[in-house]
């Protein structure tokens, strides 16, 4: 009897083990890096980014700390901070790896401008022959200076009859393009970008957003009254947050300030690629729009839709978004695919508070956090590069090899869906159709299935064709033999020869 | 019953009466009149109809290709999905017998569920063939799929309209109300099933609270 119970307790106790460590596997948090699979599941994966370096002003051995830093810009190894809080510029350098070092601070310039100083910085760019262009928000202007720091000359507020007269003109964000043609974003003007030929005159607005409004907003304006309707949220195109020019000249828009209903339709503009007309020309194959997470449920203590506050593009035509709202970095590749996914809220390191401006350098990832005042460093990891590597492999023609690299993706993480799309484009490419259909099948892709599967069956038809002639012809040839047969037997049984 | 079944009559009036269905959807008017005035349908055929409808919807989800259904096979629950075709049908033969019944309708309870499940004749009909047609063509040629899918359900609907004119021998205006009114008196029966549920739910949880109140107490 004790015996028993012994062995009850025993196993009762090893039952309990067993459900308390299965609930703790189940409990475990989503990992920092993640992805959404073909059913729009989240699915863990391994980290394509690592932190090589969060760096704040004591790193660079500044006496003041930044203070709401909000434009961030590369130029070869040197990376401009805009400090808007403390009217500076901070230029650093890349020295290794993991490395950044305090090259310069720029908080004046020489020349005969009106004020040589700068009130609010909030966006600078650097041209191949490395001028200057300051987004000198607070003084209205954007600042065209000389690698030297030398007043160039300025572009002011557009002189257009379409824009208020007594609004300010406050330009946050600015691209130029190689032929000196600056492309920038005020507050309060939402026609689209403004553009400047290189000789200051202004020449237009570029790729307004489409005014979003949902029908049930119209039906209750039409019942308001006019103060009522004051209050309301007024119908306008939204404004860009950010912009980002990638190296063939096209123009990244991005916005934190879409519809959600007009987020929630295919085709979601929360990232614009704009050409020289100002269309869009973005491409959005993905099996989720283009913006950022695919639930919105609260959490952390933000909810909503992800917001996009700055784009980056790298030269495989892979563009990384950034999100304010969940501090999360959101890649996505030519197609419109997502790539990965990663970051969050918090104060750990890879973690933001409130993520402000993002920055490529190669393939490295630099984000700038406004409150938290640092600059976090993230580098590829193996599992990233290997990602890189068979894209890249792919745009180069090197199907087999990109097939191999994509391999290797899929040993890292078999969840990785664009692994299999990826070895199943190169199958494709090897015009080896039947493999690259299953792989598609698998991920439920169903364009690339259906150009693996119409050569599959024009080479099963092509092989096959004597049978099909063969069946074809028998299905027409047996019932008239069939036929023929009978009448024949049956003249035979009726002739009168036969008669006796 | 089962002595009946060894009998080789019954079998072929259960073949004769399937077959028949082939003709009424063919032939609606003529055919549906002749299912209950002329005794031409069985019982037997229309339950076979009916369950061929519900193993085609279920066969679809596993065989049609991936490029015409995505199924997330973690949110089926394979009685709701036949529940998804039974419940509807159920309150349809429920409704329209219930209000035709007040108004001059001939058809008996029975007759309507059979003349329904006679009208569903086109979708398994159209189903199988589509879902296997399915693995055999491209995202291009996809708009066969869907018209032809669309076509049987549409078949069906107009059978099912055709059905109730002939067994409850309406004319054509009076029988297209008295479908509109079966859908509200489908939804008013739905209204009270779930204000039933909700009831008894919350009567349940009222004894329930209190039983678990006095355990406490005690």
């Amino acid at each position: 009897m004790k015996k028993i119970i012994q062995r009850v307790g025993v196993l009762t106790l090893g039952a309990l083990i067993l459900t308390g460590s299965s609930m703790t596997a189940f409990a475990q948090d989503r990992s920092y890096t993640y992805n959404y699979d073909y059913l729009e599941d989240v699915q863990d994966s391994p980290d394509t980014y690592s932190v090589s370096g969060t760096f704040t002003y004591m790193d660079f051995g500044l006496d003041t700390n930044f203070k709401n830093p909000e434009g961030l810009c590369v130029h070869d190894d040197l990376v401009y901070v805009c400090d808007s809080g403390n009217n500076r510029i901070v230029e650093l350098k890349r020295t290794s790896k993991d490395k950044l070092e305090l090259s310069r601070i720029i908080d004046s310039f020489q020349g005969e401008a009106s004020l040589n100083t700068f009130s609010n910085p909030t966006d600078l760019a650097v041209s191949e022959a490395g001028e200057f262009y300051i987004c000198d928000k607070g003084n209205g202007r954007i600042l065209k200076l000389d690698q030297n720091l030398n007043y160039m000359m300025e572009f002011t507020k557009p002189d257009d009859s379409s824009l208020d007269s007594s609004l300010t003109f406050q330009p946050s964000k600015l691209v130029i393009d190689t032929a000196g043609r600056v492309y920038c974003t005020a507050s309060g003007i939402n026609k689209g970008l403004i553009k400047y030929e290189a000789d200051g005159t202004f020449s237009g607005f570029v790729g307004a957003t489409k005014a979003s409004y949902n029908w049930t907003d119209y039906i209750w304006k039409r019942f308001a009254t006019q103060e009522q309707r004051a209050k309301m949220v007024a119908f306008v195109p939204t404004e860009y947050d950010n912009v980002y020019m990638d190296y063939e000249g096209f123009i990244y828009a991005c916005t934190s300030s879409a519809d959600e209903d007009s987020l929630r339709s295919e085709d979601a503009d929360a990232v614009r690629k704009l050409n020289l007309m100002g269309n869009d020309i973005l491409v959005r194959n993905g099996n989720l729009p283009i913006y950022g997470d695919r639930y919105w449920g609260y959490g952390g203590g933000h909810d909503g839709p992800s917001q996009f506050t700055d784009v980056t593009t790298f030269d495989n035509d892979i563009y990384v978004c950034l999100d304010k709202n969940r501090g999360r970095l959101f890649g996505y590749d030519d197609q419109g695919r997502i790539v990965y996914i990663f970051g969050s809220n918090g104060n750990m390191e890879g973690y933001f508070n409130r993520a402000a401006a993002l920055e490529h350098m190669d393939y490295d990832l630099l984000v700038l956090d406004s409150l938290d005042c640092s600059i976090t460093l993230f580098v590829p990891t193996e599992f990233g590069s290997l990602i890189y590597q068979a894209i890249d492999e792919f745009d180069q023609g090197n199907y087999v090899k990109s097939g191999e690299t994509w391999q290797k993706v899929m040993d890292i993480d078999g969840n990785y869906d664009l692994a299999y799309i990826g070895i199943g484009r190169s199958l494709l490419r090897q015009e080896k159709y039947h493999e690259a259909m299953k792989y598609f099948e698998l991920k439920y892709d169903d364009e690339n299935y259906s150009k693996a599967y119409k050569q599959y069956r024009k080479e099963w038809v092509e092989e096959h064709i004597v049978i099909i002639v063969i069946v074809i012809l028998a299905l027409f040839l047996i019932p008239l033999a069939i036929g023929k047969i009978k009448r024949l037997k049956h003249e035979i049984d009726t002739a009168d020869i036969f008669k006796v | 019953m089962i002595a009946s079944l060894k009998q080789k009559e019954t079998w072929k009036r259960y073949l004769a009466s399937l077959r028949f269905a082939l003709y009424c959807i063919t032939h609606p008017f003529d055919g549906f009149w002749d299912l209950t005035h002329e005794k031409r349908g069985t019982y037997a055929a229309a339950n076979t109809i009916l369950i061929l409808t519900l193993i085609a919807r279920i066969a679809k989800l596993r065989y049609t290709s991936f490029l015409f259904l995505t199924v997330y096979w973690e949110g089926i629950n394979i009685f709701l999905y036949l529940a998804s075709v039974l419940f509807p049908l159920l309150l349809w033969v429920v409704g329209n017998w219930a209000l035709t019944t007040l108004f001059d309708g001939k058809g008996k309870l029975g007759q309507v569920y059979m003349g329904t499940c006679y009208a569903l004749t086109p979708y398994p009909l159209m189903q199988f063939p589509l879902m296997i047609f399915s693995n055999f063509v491209t995202v291009d040629e996809r708009e066969f799929y869907t018209v032809l899918s669309a076509i049987s359900l549409i078949w069906a609907l107009l059978l099912i309209i055709a059905a109730m004119n002939q067994i409850h021998e309406f004319n054509m205006g009076k029988n297209l109300l008295f479908t509109v009114f079966s859908l509200f008196a489908m939804l008013v029966m739905v209204f009270i099933l779930m204000l039933f549920f909700s009831m008894i739910s919350q009567g349940v949880a009222y004894f329930v609270s209190l039983g678990r109140e006095i355990m406490f107490r005690l």
